[in-house]
């Protein structure tokens, strides 16, 4: 029973070995992927050139090292009849598996150094964008179009708590995606609002941490279009599985029209900040909203939970004046999880939020909050 | 013996007593050990929730918000509540019987270095319970996560981590001071055994660095408390200094805990290969070697902070000099079982799976170091699987294997070793099921840390979950082998367990008498 064993023992142990071979095989043939992408990207395929040659100088030694083990395991046991020897040292050899390995890891510092050196290539982009991470999204700004954009996770609750289907883009589809031309050098600016994120596309070759006062720098330029999907890869709390990046490239005619169709919806949205809403729009809307941008943390019923969110329903600022309501949306609560939304929320949506808050769930304040009171707020500052 | 220890026999408030006011270094151990296979169950606990909540994609069973108190908990119980205490309890146990001392040098600290900890993890534990939650932040606690954005109970967590770090130094004092004065005649440095060196060099390294850790957590404190804002960009702060702060403590940590292990196998490997440790004065000097290296490259964590290039490379060539003293280490405990007469025993088993998988955890080591390439491999699951190879068949396999090796000293009964050596393969296969494809799922793009993922990772994590749930019931028997040869197991009363075993542990009977070595012995 205990030579079954034995056998058992050694065959799996090679498995174990193999293991990472047939995986790079595995990837290149099978949709089923196990292996870094190779992406799209200068970056993302030095990134797995080198993690290539690692693999396999490993494997190379891994083999090596092992097979010596298994051949030693199986030719000096005692039930062969295996005597013990009494050595225990050896210069040569020691000297030898201390100089070897030395000279392995100089010679790997090459392709190391010069894959790291491009990751850090960030100099001359045609188009500059800044990305700032937030409770749960993502926020991209294009530098000097004037272009800016919130985008957050589509996927319903419903999916995830298993009340409906998971469809097939589950927690990789967003509201609105980072879209980009094919052929530009593009240079991420990351950074974070609250708490640490990082902002992760496989394909780019670009994981970026996005710390809260500091601005980090990543580069793509890459020539085919498509959609690639990348994750937030630093805890950043309950949300931390829920906010996607979605990339979308496109050839530089469609870019360009996206780009001109976006300025252009800003400047309708600014027309509309002067109108006067119906509290029926501004109820639906804001009921959107809140459901999109504050039930994460204060719940669809406005009930918080108890200890970590206050409650919006019948909290003294949401019955209080209204100005004071606007005050904490604007400003956030300092030293809270409260965060300001000044950036993250249009006038518009700010002042359907707020509206929908100070009437819903029973707090029914009765008053109408305006776009018009939000801006008059933020520019009385 | 005219004061044997009070058994059940005195009474149970006799026993009690003996318990809570010995400062004799096997029962300590013994209190140790226990102590910390109780954490080890609760930290694996946490863990098989999260591997249940993992099982399939979308939130079945927890909210994400407890899905992150889980990873949390599970990482600060099993580094700082299992494998640290284990290697003390060890430490307790066999540093006296190794280098012929009667006891501990320190033992009323002893007794205060142990009896701390169950407070600091009741605090800990009692979190969970707490209005808002227990910590959230991951066991790297990153700020401002873990200060502004904290749930209350962070000031609870802030006192447990105090006085675990007290908990350490103390035990770290006490094992420095018991080696550099209590030799036995005739034991000089360079004879010791080497788990004892191994866990002298891990004392300098704890005495380092948990007061670094203190100063993390105190800076922490005064940030949410008393208005600072050394980690609050808004105050002129920077969360990325507490980054450096606590990986300046975190990297030497890993090797706190794996150093010792590093000791453990170096003490079983000769035994069954009955031939003595190829390349001590290497070993020792490898040891020392990875503690030093281990100051120096604390940043190689945060490769995507956005450090400049030179802080990088300097980083990642540091880091990957370390490869050049552990393979050192394998290389020396692959020769020693060269031409040896070997058996393979249940410690052996375990020792020979550590040699195999904490390579494979180096191999894989190695690739992060490369900058490059942990742009990729940073925060995802590939990492996740690169600890667990380190730590768990690493740290916990050595564990596991010391047990079964010293049990028959410690108890003076035999562990049924058909038992042993099911246990291993179910712990061997399970650990391979539940961490193999974790490296598939890291390079294919699955962020650690996540409560749900995309449905590209939902067959991996099936798996993954599966192997984790076989590798948790193989705990559940190394515990019942372990209580089964405390009350049934074949008694054994002859001082050399094994028949390769070397060393004064295995000159006194077993069980090893209440006291030992009364009289110094002479070690030649």
């Amino acid at each position: 029973m205990l030579k079954r064993a034995q056998a058992l023992f050694l065959s799996l142990l090679s498995l174990v070995v193999l293991l990472p071979i047939a995986g790079s095989a595995f990837a290149e043939s099978s949709a089923s992927q196990l292996n870094m992408p190779q992406g799209v990207t200068e970056v993302s395929q030095a990134a797995y050139d080198i993690h290539m040659i690692m693999i396999w100088v490993c494997t190379v030694i891994g083999v090596g090292v092992f097979g010596f083990m298994f051949y030693v395991m199986y030719a000096h046991r005692k039930s062969r009849g295996a005597v013990a020897e009494n050595f225990h040292e050896h210069l040569g050899v020691e000297l030898l598996w201390t100089i070897v390995p030395t000279i392995i890891l100089i010679v790997m510092a090459f392709p190391a150094t010069t894959a790291l050196l491009k990751v850090y290539d960030t100099d001359n982009p045609d188009i500059e964008i800044k990305i700032t991470g937030y409770q749960w999204k993502w926020q991209y700004e294009y530098l000097g179009e004037g272009v800016k954009f919130m985008s957050e996770l589509r996927t319903s609750d419903d999916e995830v708590y298993g009340r409906e289907p998971k469809g097939e883009h589950y927690l990789r589809e967003v509201t609105e995606a980072l879209v980009l031309p094919v052929g530009k050098k593009i240079r991420f600016l990351v950074t974070g609002n609250d708490v640490i994120h990082s902002w992760w596309v496989p394909d780019f070759g670009v994981k970026r941490d996005a710390v809260p006062g500091l601005f980090t720098a990543g580069w793509a330029k890459t020539d085919k279009p498509g959609t690639y999907v990348g994750e937030c890869t630093e805890l950043c709390g309950q949300g931390h599985a829920f906010m996607p990046v979605v990339v979308e490239v496109k050839e530089e005619a469609e870019y360009n029209e996206w780009l001109a169709n976006k300025k252009a919806e800003a400047v309708e949205y600014a027309s509309t900040i002067g109108k006067e809403w119906a509290p029926e729009e501004l109820m639906a809307k804001g009921e959107e909203v809140y459901l999109q941008s504050c039930a994460g943390c204060h719940q669809a019923d406005g009930g918080g939970i108890p200890g970590v969110f206050p409650a919006i329903k019948g909290s003294p600022i949401a019955l209080g004046p209204q100005i004071g309501h606007i005050a904490v949306l604007i400003d956030g609560v300092p030293g809270s999880a409260m965060q300001s939304f000044a950036d993250q929320l249009s006038e518009v949506n700010i002042a359907a939020v707020i509206h929908y808050q100070r009437n819903a769930w029973g707090n029914d304040v009765g008053d109408v909050t305006q776009p018009i009171d939000v801006l008059n707020y933020k520019q009385s500052k | 013996m005219a004061h044997g220890p009070a058994t059940l026999a005195d009474g149970w408030r006799a026993y009690i007593a003996r318990w809570v006011f010995t400062t004799n270094h096997k029962d300590i151990g013994t209190l140790y050990l226990w102590f910390s296979f109780a954490m080890f169950l609760l930290g694996g606990a946490f863990a098989m929730i999260i591997r249940a909540e993992l099982f399939q994609p979308g939130m079945q069973l927890i909210r994400p918000e407890f899905f992150n108190q889980m990873t949390t908990m599970h990482g600060l119980v099993m580094v700082f509540g299992a494998i640290m205490p284990a290697f003390v309890g060890l430490a307790n146990w066999m540093i006296p019987l190794m280098i012929g001392a009667p006891d501990m040098a320190l033992p009323r600290m002893n007794n205060l270095s142990f009896w701390i900890l169950p407070f600091a993890f009741a605090i800990l534990t009692s979190t969970l319970f707490m209005e808002g939650g227990g910590p959230n932040f991951g066991w790297t606690f990153y700020a401002p996560l873990s200060t502004t954005y904290a749930p209350d109970s962070v000031n609870f967590f802030i006192f447990a981590i105090h006085i675990m770090g007290a908990s350490s130094i103390m035990g770290s004092i006490n094992i420095i001071a018991t080696v550099m004065n209590m030799r036995a005649p005739g034991m000089t440095y360079m004879k010791m055994p080497l788990f004892v060196w191994t866990w002298v060099i891990t004392a300098f390294l704890l005495v380092a660095v948990m007061p670094v850790l203190a100063g993390a957590v105190t800076m922490m404190l005064m940030d949410i408390n008393f208005g600072t804002s050394f980690f609050d960009a808004a105050g002129g702060g920077d969360p990325v200094l507490f980054q450096h702060v606590f990986w300046f403590f975190g990297h030497p940590e890993v090797y706190i805990i794996i150093l010792p292990a590093f000791g453990v196998v170096s003490q079983i490997i000769p035994t069954f290969s009955r031939k003595p440790l190829f390349g001590y004065s290497s070993m020792v000097y490898a040891t020392a070697a990875i503690a030093f290296l281990s100051f120096v490259v604390w940043a190689h964590h945060m490769f995507t902070v956005g450090m400049p290039i030179a802080g990088e490379l300097y980083f990642m060539y540091a880091t990957m000099l370390i490869a050049v003293p552990t393979g050192v280490k394998v290389f020396n405990w692959i020769t020693t079982m060269y031409k040896g007469s070997l058996t393979f025993e249940t410690p052996m088993l375990f020792s020979i799976a550590f040699v195999i998988l904490f390579t494979f955890g180096g191999f894989t080591g190695l690739m992060l170091s490369i900058a490059a390439a942990d742009m990729q491999y940073h925060d995802t699951y590939f990492v996740v699987a690169h600890f667990h190879y380190v730590m768990v068949a690493g740290a916990v396999f050595s564990g596991t294997a010391a047990i079964y090796y010293w049990l028959p000293k410690w108890c003076g009964k035999m562990y049924n070793e058909t038992m042993g050596q099911v246990q291993f393969w179910v712990a061997f296969i399970g650990f391979n099921i539940a961490f193999m494809p974790q490296h598939f799922l890291g390079l294919a793009g699955m962020p650690r840390r996540y409560a749900d993922y995309g449905l590209q990772f939902a067959d991996w994590n099936m798996v993954s979950s599966i192997g984790a749930f076989i590798y948790g019931g193989a705990q559940l028997m190394l515990l019942y082998n372990v209580i089964a040869t405390i009350r049934n197991g074949k008694p054994t009363t002859e001082e050399k367990t094994w028949e390769g075993a070397e060393g004064l542990e295995w000159t006194v009977p077993s069980p090893a008498p209440y006291h030992t070595f009364a009289k110094p012995p002479e070690f030649k």
